[in-house]
């Protein structure tokens, strides 16, 4: 068997970076949004003491794009906590890309059925 | 039932956004400090923080914590594979085992009363803070190979200061199965399940210590993403809570590596074990009580 490690490696170096550059992204939007959050609600009172669950335009993917785009800010931060739950769902679609290069069929079919778990959770398949 | 741990007894039904927002940053960033130094994780501390210290519903608890452990996750991903211990496809293919979990106990989560997960949270307190106290991770060497792991194409090698190293993996099926039960809990519960993905991949399959660790790391990020996709999709992801919980446990575990190499972590994890263990005793008595 050949050693691909080397390779490997810089591949794997690569999506490491990208994955902490996803999330530092992820937390400047979560912040923004969380600046112009706390200006606005700093006096309110919450009640997180008892579950009611988040406003429709928070809950799925479309809604929270449409909310943000109107500078909502619970949206903007909502819209920073997709980006990072995408950031590993986008390191597994990296890895399905690096599989078929290698032409290890088994391992693409492996990480193709993950990617699809993810975007089923994430695009609300009815759980 | 009264506190029996540092924690204001009730929280103040009255606090402001801007109060609790800042106190919310505060605590999220000692959990984070602490995780990191301790390799528990964030999302272990976070949740009785929250429940236990400022009477949050244990759903939006959950929800905030899942993303934070998405957030170390892969923060921590770059300073893992610079070591090149990883092996991508043991984690890819356990991977299968634990998002698929992770969807199974985020939908038994959104069904069964928050006292029934509470007590289980606090059971798997009590285990993690058993586990703080097992003997260290054995070496794992000279293992014979496996059939199973071999077509798979799980073996592999690791630097070491000698050169490289490799390694056979063992016990396929068992491992996969500890990893969809780690899967479950982390979608029940909102934690990593880190230390259930070690035994698995250290203690049945055994992988060595390091590239155990370094592949639980980037398979918990995935695992709560899928979890994480489930809870936003119902609601339980409220992004005035998670906000500054996500951004400080994020800075605390930047920190907490940073004092790793230096820190005392024996005495550390100690006293990090105690904690936990009066965290899991109150949220089994409470979720009995039905109080949370």
């Amino acid at each position: 068997m050949i050693d691909r490690r080397p390779n490997d490696h810089r591949m794997e170096h690569l999506i490491g970076n990208l994955l902490r550059f996803g999330v530092i992204i992820a937390a400047c939007i979560v912040a923004i949004g969380g600046a112009f959050y706390i200006v606005r609600r700093a006096g309110t009172v919450p009640h997180y003491g008892s579950f009611q669950g988040e406003p429709e335009f928070l809950e799925h993917v479309g809604q929270v794009l449409k909310a943000a785009a109107s500078l909502r800010s619970e949206a903007v931060i909502q819209v920073g906590l997709l980006v990072l739950i995408a950031v590993p769902i986008f390191r597994v679609a990296v890895s399905i890309v690096a599989f078929l290069l290698k032409r290890d069929w088994l391992y693409s079919l492996v990480t193709v059925i993950v990617l699809a778990v993810l975007l089923f959770a994430l695009l609300g398949g009815m759980v | 039932m009264k506190s029996v741990v540092l924690l204001p007894q009730n929280h103040n039904p009255d606090m402001t956004t801007l109060e609790l927002s800042a106190i919310l940053a505060a605590a999220s960033i000692c959990a984070g400090f602490l995780g990191s130094l301790t390799g528990l994780g964030g999302g272990v501390v976070i949740i009785p923080l929250l429940t236990l210290g400022l009477g949050i519903d244990i759903r939006y608890a959950i929800g905030a914590s899942l993303v934070s452990v998405i957030a170390t996750s892969s923060g921590a991903a770059a300073a893992y594979v610079r070591e090149g211990f990883s092996n991508i496809r043991i984690g890819m293919f356990l991977e299968i085992a634990t998002t698929l979990g992770a969807l199974a106990g985020a939908a038994i989560a959104l069904r069964v009363a928050p006292s029934i997960i509470a007590v289980i949270f606090g059971c798997v307190l009590l285990y993690s803070a058993y586990q703080t106290f097992r003997a260290p991770p054995a070496d794992n060497e000279n293992v014979p190979a496996d059939g199973l792991a071999t077509r798979l194409g799980m073996n592999g090698s690791f630097p070491t200061p000698g050169g490289l190293r490799s390694y056979n993996v063992r016990s396929v099926p068992a491992g996969f199965g500890l990893m969809a039960l780690a899967g479950v809990l982390s979608g029940l519960l909102g934690i990593g399940s880190g230390a259930l993905k070690v035994i698995a991949m250290d203690r049945v399959m055994k992988i060595p210590f390091k590239v155990s660790t370094t592949t639980s790391n980037f398979m918990i990020g995935v695992t709560a993403a899928a979890s994480a996709g489930v809870y936003l999709n119902r609601g339980y992801i409220d992004p005035g809570l998670a906000m500054p919980i996500m951004l400080g446990v994020l800075a605390g575990s930047v920190l907490g590596a940073r004092f790793l190499a230096a820190a005392q972590t024996r005495s550390l994890r100690i006293i990090f074990a105690i904690t936990i263990v009066a965290l899991g005793a109150q949220m089994i008595f409470k979720g009995f009580g039905g109080r949370l």
